[in-house]
């Protein structure tokens, strides 16, 4: 007879063969037996977390900077509603994690026991799939089905809710290699014609231009060579999503900086002139159209996703090539180089008079902004930050709000799963917990959260976890006591009514990191700026950077509500020259 | 819309809607309704009607017909969100004006009255293969297949010939000639 295997004994089978070595969780009564089981497996590392919220974001984390799933482990009810957010947010950003969570046992569902909630119920809108087991028989092809669901096709996480009493139930098992390999949905579906059209339009185009996503870092790290190949290869221009930063070098001449509603001034009015727009691995995300009925009018516009539904979504494209990054990129560059030798002086010469034009938005230096010898500017803060840092390979990871625009600005990122931050979910609270992942799937190396006041409070807890383990991450928080996002839109939009985003009662982090047993550090003037980052990179244990900031800078530039891309609001220093100050409030 | 304090824009562009009828083959298995009722909720579509059953037993398949209106961005949205859906197998689209396909839905209605108003209700049914479930001396129970658009007529005729009870189904569908839906 073979040997039965409890459903706990199932999981970490299954984990064991898919190579998992990191689990983020929290425990509780309804897993309570997989806990039990832990000890048995020592290849499989838990890193108990302070909340799980944390929990999930320190495993987007993981995966986003490891390319590996990133796998949690909670209770029923309050477990699984907590980590609600850190799965939209997976979800919203493409991130695969698989969530494991407790369950009252089978004959008390729906009876509302303790701690019991509908957690399929409620997962079902921000997972990819989920699955209640409810037959032991089933756990193993569950488990193996959920890895495939999460990193396959378009990432994303899944979630597997086991009731307790099928974590004690003993069943078979059978090694994955022998299983039946399950067909995988939404592969690549283009052809050749595809990429001989797309290199047509390429060789006719005067005005071109590449608009690159998450997706090329999701499509691994040979994705971000193939594009720094192809751009190379084409002198064709690029610019990148808030989640592509990393996968082209952000010191790169090519490069014109992030597009967006806080994107350079020569992307968005690349974007808007071009007469062909390549997207590669994006959404067109509300955050980067701007007004729809008035993107990019004069552009043939190609749209290259696995995922078929992000096709046609928002804006209309001439030509769709379904199919991973990867595949596409090397189909695009082996047929150029075959049939176009010359591809890349004709194109050069062709191309000139755009790249004259792309340098007349460039001098405009848009994200310019007015330094003071007298007070931190949050920008400066940034630029010296990457000025301290870029010689080592360093992990950023951020909140959400201005300071996570003036790191995506500021911060030049030269390779891919380097940048992690939450982009369409926009979750406050995630930089600190996604650090904590980072860390532990880079030891060794320098990972820091560039952080706001308000969002780290969020998940402050967090830092314990940080302690615990001797994840050295810096939390380097740009202090302007407000809720700076929040504070700039109710400035430019809403009369200057600064209404609940002002914090009264801040903690003194300094004092908190202490009472933590991490290390505080606080700079108050430009002078001691560097001294203290330096001082901070140089201490191996987490840090808590308390920078104050000016608590009146915003964000520029910006594309305003409502507005096309070529109608940018700028910094300051161009609204006093152009004195448009007065209008510019009315453009908003 | 000039003076917005939106973050998000509003398209001025809105195209024209249209019916679609969808159909879904599905596996039966617990809360796939709800993922694919869910979806289109979660993601504002709507519902005009809704029927569902298992087609094969032995590979547990369900069929699920969805009439819905929407603008063809939004139907080709519909109809690529539901692929995605892991327990989905494939997904059928037609027009509802589309003469290759046939859509009926059932109606059974209980007309309570005197035997010649009962037998007026049939005879006004008699268009739609009108089939008597039960009948009393007071009372009929009459099933009729036909079109959305005819029982709502019928609902209305009949109101007068003593028309008590009404449930009906969601509209199921199939293609004309030798071919099936691939």
């Amino acid at each position: 007879m073979p040997k039965l295997y409890t459903g706990a004994e199932i999981v970490f089978k299954c984990l064991e063969e898919k190579k998992v070595n990191h689990i983020f969780g929290y425990p509780g009564g309804a897993v309570l037996p997989i806990y039990d089981e832990l000890k048995n497996h020592t290849s499989i590392k838990h890193i108990l977390v302070r909340h799980e919220q944390g929990a999930g974001h320190a495993a987007e984390g993981y995966a986003r900077s490891s390319g590996k799933p990133g796998v949690v482990l909670v209770t029923s009810g309050p477990g699984a509603t907590n980590v609600v957010t850190a799965l939209t947010d997976a979800y919203m950003d493409s991130v695969p994690l698989v969530c494991i969570s407790g369950q009252v046992p089978t004959h008390l569902i729906g009876t509302d026991a303790f701690q019991e909630c509908d957690t399929t119920g409620i997962t079902r809108p921000c997972t990819k799939h989920n699955w209640l087991v409810k037959d032991v028989n089933d756990l193993q092809r569950i488990m193996h089905e959920a890895f495939e669901v999460a990193t396959t096709g378009r990432p994303g996480p899944v979630l597997v809710d086991i009731p307790k009493d099928i974590q004690f139930a003993k069943t078979k098992y059978i090694s994955l290699k022998k299983e039946k390999k399950i067909e995988i949905k939404n592969k690549n579906r283009f052809n050749q014609k595809d990429i001989d059209q797309l290199i047509e339009l390429m060789n006719k185009a005067s005005k071109p231009i590449f608009y690159t996503g998450g997706g090329v870092v999701n499509s691994g790290p040979k994705a971000s060579e193939l594009l720094r190949e192809l751009v190379a290869l084409t002198g064709f221009p690029i610019t990148s999503t808030l989640q592509g930063l990393g996968s082209y070098p952000g010191d790169d001449n090519q490069f014109l900086g992030m597009l967006g509603m806080h994107g350079t001034y020569e992307a968005n009015n690349a974007m808007h002139d071009c007469d062909l727009l390549i997207n590669i691995g994006a959404r067109f995300d509300d955050r980067i159209t701007g007004k729809i009925d008035e993107f990019s009018p004069k552009s043939k516009k190609v749209h290259i996703d696995i995922d078929p539904s992000s096709i046609n979504k928002i804006i209309k494209v001439d030509l769709a090539i379904v199919g991973d990054v990867t595949d596409v990129i090397k189909s695009t560059t082996k047929t150029l180089k075959k049939k176009n030798i010359n591809l890349e002086k004709s194109n050069k010469q062709k191309i000139s008079k755009w790249w004259q034009q792309i340098q007349k938005w460039r001098s405009k230096e848009s994200l310019n902004f007015i330094n003071s010898d007298k007070i931190i500017k949050p920008q400066h803060a940034v630029q010296r930050l990457y000025e301290l840092t870029k010689n080592q390979d360093t992990f950023i990871t951020t909140e959400v709000g201005q300071h996570q625009m003036w790191a995506a600005q500021h911060y030049k990122f030269n390779k891919p799963n380097r940048w992690m931050t939450s982009g369409g979910l926009g979750t406050m609270g995630y930089g600190l917990p996604a650090a904590i992942g980072v860390q532990v799937a880079n030891p060794k190396k320098l990972v820091i959260d560039v952080a706001g006041e308000a969002s780290i409070l969020m998940t402050m807890q967090e830092i314990s976890t940080a302690i615990q383990y001797n994840l050295p991450i810096k939390i380097f928080i740009l202090n302007n006591q407000y809720m700076g996002m929040v504070r700039q839109w109710q400035e430019l939009l809403h009369e200057k009514n600064y209404s609940e985003s002002y914090s009264e009662a801040l903690p003194d982090f300094v004092k908190l990191a202490e009472a933590y047993g991490c290390v505080g550090i606080r700079a108050e003037n430009p002078d001691e700026l560097d001294k203290k980052i330096e001082e901070m990179i140089n201490i191996d244990k987490p840090v808590i950077f308390d920078c104050h900031v000016d608590q009146a800078e915003n964000c520029f530039p910006m594309i305003p509500s409502g507005k096309p891309h070529n109608q940018m609001l700028l910094g300051p220093k161009d609204q006093e020259e152009n004195k448009i100050t007065g209008k510019g409030k009315a453009l908003v | 819309m000039s003076k917005s304090k939106s973050a998000y824009s509003t398209p001025t562009k809105v195209s024209k809607l249209e019916t679609h009828i969808i159909v879904v083959w599905v596996d039966n298995e617990a809360s796939v309704l709800s993922r694919v009722v869910g979806l289109f909720s979660g993601r504002g579509y709507n519902i005009e009607s809704l029927a569902v059953a298992e087609v094969d037993q032995k590979i547990n398949i369900s069929r699920i017909t969805i009439v819905t209106t929407g603008t063809p961005e939004v139907i080709q949205q519909i109809v690529l969100q539901l692929k995605k859906l892991v327990p989905v197998h494939k997904v059928g689209n037609f027009k509802r004006e589309d003469k290759n396909v046939i859509f009926k839905e059932m109606a059974l209605f209980k007309v309570v009255g005197s035997a010649v108003k009962i037998k007026k209700a049939l005879n006004a049914c008699k268009k739609f293969n009108p089939v008597i479930l039960d009948q009393t001396k007071k009372s009929a129970v009459i099933q009729i297949t036909a079109l959305r658009r005819e029982i709502d007529k019928m609902i209305k005729n009949l109101k007068s010939h003593g028309l008590i009870s009404v449930s009906r189904t969601g509209a199921v569908a199939m293609t004309r000639g030798a071919e099936i839906f691939n």
